[in-house]
């Protein structure tokens, strides 16, 4: 058994249609877990956040955190994929 | 589970406020690389440095890609030269042909600054101590990246006077070596007392005698985000400040804490310490000036300064040391003048003066930094201005530091650039009053009586 490991995936942008289809759609289609997904719209912008799992010898940290910025680059929003310690680091005691 | 304000929260911090990793540090020993020969004792240095520090910024940029989190420096300490060079150095050119081999072994490894171009002389100077010390103004005028420190005091050992004099002439000598380049040479040239053995920070980093091999040290950063977290609790008291100065600086040096363990592991290189430190650079909003303005003060420099970096300065470490196993280093607000533009702008307006400026370091770290004064500015008064310092160190048990560029040329009212994180700064007013009879008396302060603690 491999470890998962777990990354946060931001999506920051003007919103529209089909940005969660998109993102959902390359993760399923690399084996990325989705562990829990938050979402709110304030003045017209779009913010999501996504704990995600994966083996990271299927897709690669980096690999997976590049083509996310790709598609975000496609969408025209910021997708920013980061590892899921930065954050437990900083709230957690 | 994180939820999502707390992820929106760390993001901000780092795009809105600056956060950021200062500096990941990498101390290397070069005890090992002693030779008689000089050419010898230059390739086991190149040899050492370049298979030590070969994957250092690579395995920055892969950290900063992860995290999301800006690593802005990566750099090396090294063990004080005057004690690798004493055994085959002969004179002060010796010394500068191990600087430039410094200079070319941080281009080769990609880091921006290499410091430990430094003698230890609190007590007294070796030969090779006192030619590495000649050699400074040369050496640091065919060099980019080296940088030179020396400890001429310490709480212990009293000052070393006839250092500090010999010091004096020397920022005089390099800025006159480097004047066609603003005489950027001082802004690469420390003076300390208690200097401490695992800073990471530049311009006065070394690998102490004290240190393992190899050790990666961090130091981290954010003055950005300590003035927006006290933005929210402006007119309240100062109970609620501090509070929130202290919740603060524990969340950035978590950040720090785990990029410096991760650092290490990735690099197979033990963890020193991690500097809680309040690091400002030229940018807007990532500056100690702003927190002291917003704090209450019209500028840095008007009365209540002094107190307001002394509360600033302690609750930034006792939010950091809960933070981190390990800290170390300078570890407190910084202060220097040209690197941060809300200092710069205090001192234009005629709020902050030297006087005051040492006054503040007597609260914080590190000292007298990046100061610029007018190149007329005779070396016997430098050397007046750095004895100041160094017993504020010494009768106060902590590190104190002198940093300053006499700049050829100009004087008061003029303004100097150094360019990138080393800011500009204006020239700033030197009391005119002599102190050479002083100066030249010779020898050496003694330890205070505090110090007797055995």
């Amino acid at each position: 058994m491999n470890e998962l490991k777990k990354s946060i995936i931001t999506v920051i942008g003007k919103d529209s249609v089909g940005i969660i289809a998109k993102v959902c759609t390359y993760l399923s289609s690399n084996n990325i877990n989705i562990l829990d997904i938050n979402q709110t719209i304030t003045g017209g912008y779009f913010n999501m956040m996504m704990i995600v799992e994966s083996e990271e010898v299927i897709k690669t940290f980096p690999d997976m955190a590049e083509e996310l910025k790709q598609i975000g680059d496609e969408l025209g929003v910021v997708i920013q994929a980061q590892r899921e310690e930065i954050f437990q680091m900083m709230h957690r005691i | 589970m994180l939820n999502i304000n707390e992820v929106i929260e760390t993001n901000k911090m780092i795009h809105e406020m600056n956060l950021d990793v200062r500096t990941i540090t990498m101390g290397i020993s070069l005890l090992d690389c002693v030779s008689e020969d000089l050419e010898v004792c230059c390739e086991n240095i190149h040899n050492k440095i370049t298979t030590l520090a070969k994957d250092l910024v690579k395995t920055g940029k892969e950290i900063e890609f992860e995290y999301g989190i800006p690593i802005v420096n990566k750099r090396i300490s090294i063990t004080p030269i005057a004690l690798v060079g004493g055994r085959c150095c002969k004179s002060p050119e010796d010394f500068v042909r191990i600087a430039k081999e410094l200079d070319r072994c941080a281009d080769e490894v990609g880091v921006n600054f290499i410091g430990g171009y430094s003698a230890l002389v609190n007590k007294g100077m070796t030969k090779a101590d006192e030619m590495l010390i000649r050699s400074i103004p040369q050496a640091l005028a065919s060099t980019e990246r080296v940088c030179s420190s020396v400890n001429v005091g310490s709480t212990k050992t009293g000052i070393n006077m006839d250092a500090v004099k010999l010091i004096g002439e020397i920022i005089v000598e390099t800025s006159e070596l480097t004047k066609d380049r603003d005489c950027i040479g001082n802004a690469k040239f420390v003076v300390f007392t208690n200097a401490p053995d695992d800073n990471p920070f530049m311009a006065g980093a070394f690998h102490g005698v004290t240190e393992a091999d190899c050790i990666i040290n961090v130091g981290v950063s954010g003055p950005g985000v300590v003035k927006r977290a006290i933005e929210q609790v402006r007119g309240q008291n100062f109970e609620v400040l501090c509070e929130t100065i202290k919740k603060t600086a524990f969340k950035v040096t978590r950040v720090g804490q785990l990029v410096a363990k991760e650092a290490s592991k990735r690099l197979g290189v033990p963890f020193g310490i991690i500097d809680l430190s309040l690091a400002p650079t030229p940018a807007v909003g990532d500056s100690v000036g702003e927190i002291l303005e917003e704090i209450g003060l019209e500028y840095a420099g008007a009365p209540g300064t002094t107190a307001a970096l002394a509360l600033l300065n302690d609750q930034v470490k006792k939010g950091g040391v809960m933070a981190s196993s390990y800290v170390g280093g300078l570890s407190g607000a910084f202060i220097p003048v040209s690197e941060d533009q809300r200092m710069i702008d205090a001192v234009e307006a005629g709020a902050l003066t030297l006087e005051k400026l040492e006054a503040m370091t007597c609260v914080c770290s590190v000292g007298l930094d990046m100061i610029a004064v007018p190149g007329d500015t005779k070396a016997t008064t430098i050397s007046g201005i750095i004895a100041d310092e160094m017993a504020l160190g010494m009768v106060n048990q902590k590190t104190t530091a002198v940093r300053i560029i006499p700049v050829i040329g100009k004087g008061v009212g003029d303004t100097v650039e150094f360019g990138g994180l080393l800011g500009y700064a204006p020239i700033m007013p030197v009391n005119k009053f002599d102190c050479s009879a002083f100066v030249n008396r010779g020898g050496r302060i003694p330890a205070p009586i505090h110090s007797f603690k055995n």
